[in-house]
């Protein structure tokens, strides 16, 4: 973890209200794995306003890569920042997905919860399967990523404007099925709406495979120091504890979590 | 770099410099620890500890509003027993005096807390929270009444002989009673000051936006009536004040000093930008060579008025 002074590389419109940020990061791009976050201070905001946490959509030969949406105010700020314009990031932060499957990676995305999972592919050592859903098109984003790395993609769209329409869980279910048909065991992987993890979990549950969930708490200090993104835990006794999602999480396995 | 004096005698804790953090905003240290030097504190404020494991509010914990943030944590902590397991083996490595805030619903639970850690090694002080805002027990209900501060602040007295700071409200007509009280009672130093109560709506849900409903301002937004209260307070106090709210840099903790304060905490900014605490260090000495004088002491209570 380090607080560096990151100057802008590219600004990137992508569909409707999404960005994609590059950042020379030096460090912590080189240190960055799948799942981990970094603490950004806008500039921008006044002073005495907080920080904002990113998942890292990729990071590579210095380049810190982040995909995000202009949902309030710090994204409104951060959708201004030009190539040469400093930032102050803090990270990585947080533990990170685990990398060696035991079955087929199956990665479940809701929206803009695609950035950490693109990350992630490009670093998995085995080929598995995107799952993509967004409430419409402008919501499905990095699918050419996928594709460019040989992945199969499954889109659902709400509205159905691409691919099938309905909740994500619709591919879903069908990509479980095929493997369980071909005999193979899942490894579940997903970042998105609150939701959409639940119904991830539960399908981990079903299929006995483990499942990887992303949380996304409003979070202070990102460190673990303020205790502002707490969440409840079961360790495998079951016996419970108070978790941080910042610093023991944001990955934390379907069992875990206490919903 | 030691052309200026820096430490500070905080009713009895020796700090290499007048810089602390103000609890909560910390951790317990170690959280930090890899992003700054937190040896070049003067010292160092853990979270609240009572005596039992608490688990704290429900969430939304936190708010960002103009000039700060409102919190209602609730005094989430791994109680007296485990802080000392969990945490100050590695707080002990620092060499850094540390101040521990403590609380309780009852005057016996502070006592024994002050009790427990009196003989904890690497423990210097230890911080009362009579004025947390976010717990219905305890907390604020111990700091809106002087005989109650007094009575509380003589009970842990008699528990311990380590420095007693007892955390004064700021939402009082009248702080100097408060700190008369809390001298009188038996308090080495002053601590203050803590949150504003707080509360921020969400009006599309028509809702309080924290699940506590109210919590603590913070930030630079209190930073003036922080300055104030201390001003008030120094000119009746016989023992050393923290003072803290809204330190953003090295100007705000001056601005304090000079109100009569002996040391200051950062606190939210810690959050936004981890080097301030240092960077107030930095400051702070800056400013007194730049005046040409030789020892923060120097500084503190020279506000000229009239």
């Amino acid at each position: 973890m380090m607080d560096l002074a990151c100057s802008v590389l590219q600004q990137t419109p992508l569909t409707a209200g999404y960005w994609a940020l590059d950042l020379a990061a030096g460090k912590i791009a080189d240190a960055a794995r799948p799942g981990q976050f970094v603490h950004v201070r806008v500039p921008g905001l006044e002073r005495a306003s907080l920080r904002r946490p990113f998942s890292i959509f990729g990071a590579r030969d210095g380049v810190l890569k982040i995909l995000y949406k202009t949902v309030g105010r710090g994204t409104a700020e951060m959708s201004q920042l030009r190539p040469g314009d400093a930032v102050q990031v803090i990270g990585p932060l947080g533990n990170g997905f685990p990398l060696e499957p035991q079955g087929v990676p199956v990665l479940v995305a809701g929206g803009f919860g695609v950035a950490p999972l693109c990350f992630l592919a490009s670093r998995l050592r085995r080929k598995g399967v995107l799952v993509v859903g967004g409430r419409t098109a402008d919501d499905v984003l990095a699918v050419e990523a996928f594709e460019q790395m040989g992945w199969p993609v499954h889109v659902a769209t709400q509205d159905g404007s691409r691919g099938e329409t309905g909740l994500v869980t619709l591919p879903l279910d069908r990509v479980l099925a095929e493997l369980k048909a071909q005999g193979q065991a899942p490894e579940l992987y997903s970042c998105g709406p609150d939701g959409m993890l639940r119904a991830v979990c539960e399908r981990a549950l079903a299929a006995d495979c483990r499942g990887w969930l992303s949380l996304d708490k409003h979070m202070v200090c990102g460190v673990g120091a303020c205790l502002a993104c707490v969440q409840n835990l079961r360790r495998p006794d079951g016996s419970t504890w108070i978790g941080r999602v910042c610093h023991d999480g944001p990955i934390f396995e379907a069992r875990e979590i206490v919903w | 770099m030691q052309d200026v004096d820096m430490s500070v005698d905080l009713g009895g804790i020796r700090m290499r410099n007048p810089v602390t953090v103000a609890s909560g905003t910390f951790g317990y240290g170690k959280e930090y620890a890899e992003l700054m030097d937190v040896t070049g504190l003067g010292a160092i404020t853990v979270k609240g500890i009572r005596w039992q494991a608490w688990p704290g509010n429900a969430l939304p914990r936190h708010v960002e509003v103009p000039g700060g943030m409102v919190n209602a944590i609730g005094l989430q902590g791994p109680g007296v027993e485990g802080f000392v397991r969990e945490y100050m083996p590695f707080l002990r490595t620092t060499g850094v005096p540390v101040i521990v805030n403590i609380w309780g619903t009852s005057e016996e639970e502070y006592a024994d807390v002050a009790r427990r850690l009196s003989d904890v090694e690497g423990v210097s002080g230890l911080e009362l929270n009579i004025s947390c805002p976010n717990v219905k027990e305890g907390g604020h209900a111990f700091g809106t009444d002087p005989r109650t501060v007094a009575s509380l602040v003589a009970a842990v007295r008699r528990a311990t002989r380590l420095p007693l700071l007892p955390k004064l409200a700021p939402n009082v007509p009248d702080i100097k009673v408060f700190v008369r009280a809390a001298q009188e009672a038996g308090a080495d130093a002053l601590s203050l000051i803590n949150t504003l109560p707080a509360m921020v709506i969400d009006i599309e849900k028509r809702r309080p936006v924290l699940a506590n409903k109210v919590g603590g301002l913070s930030g630079p937004a209190i930073h003036p009536v922080a300055v104030k209260l201390v001003w008030e307070a120094a000119q009746v106090a016989t023992v050393p004040i923290l003072a803290m709210g809204g330190i953003m840099g090295p100007e705000q903790a001056i601005e304090f000093l000079i109100a009569g304060a002996t040391a200051v905490a950062v606190g939210t900014a810690n959050f936004i930008d981890p080097s301030t605490s240092l960077r107030v260090v930095d400051g702070i000495a800056a400013y007194l060579r730049r005046h040409g004088m030789r020892s923060v002491r120097e500084l503190t209570g020279s506000l000229i008025s009239g």
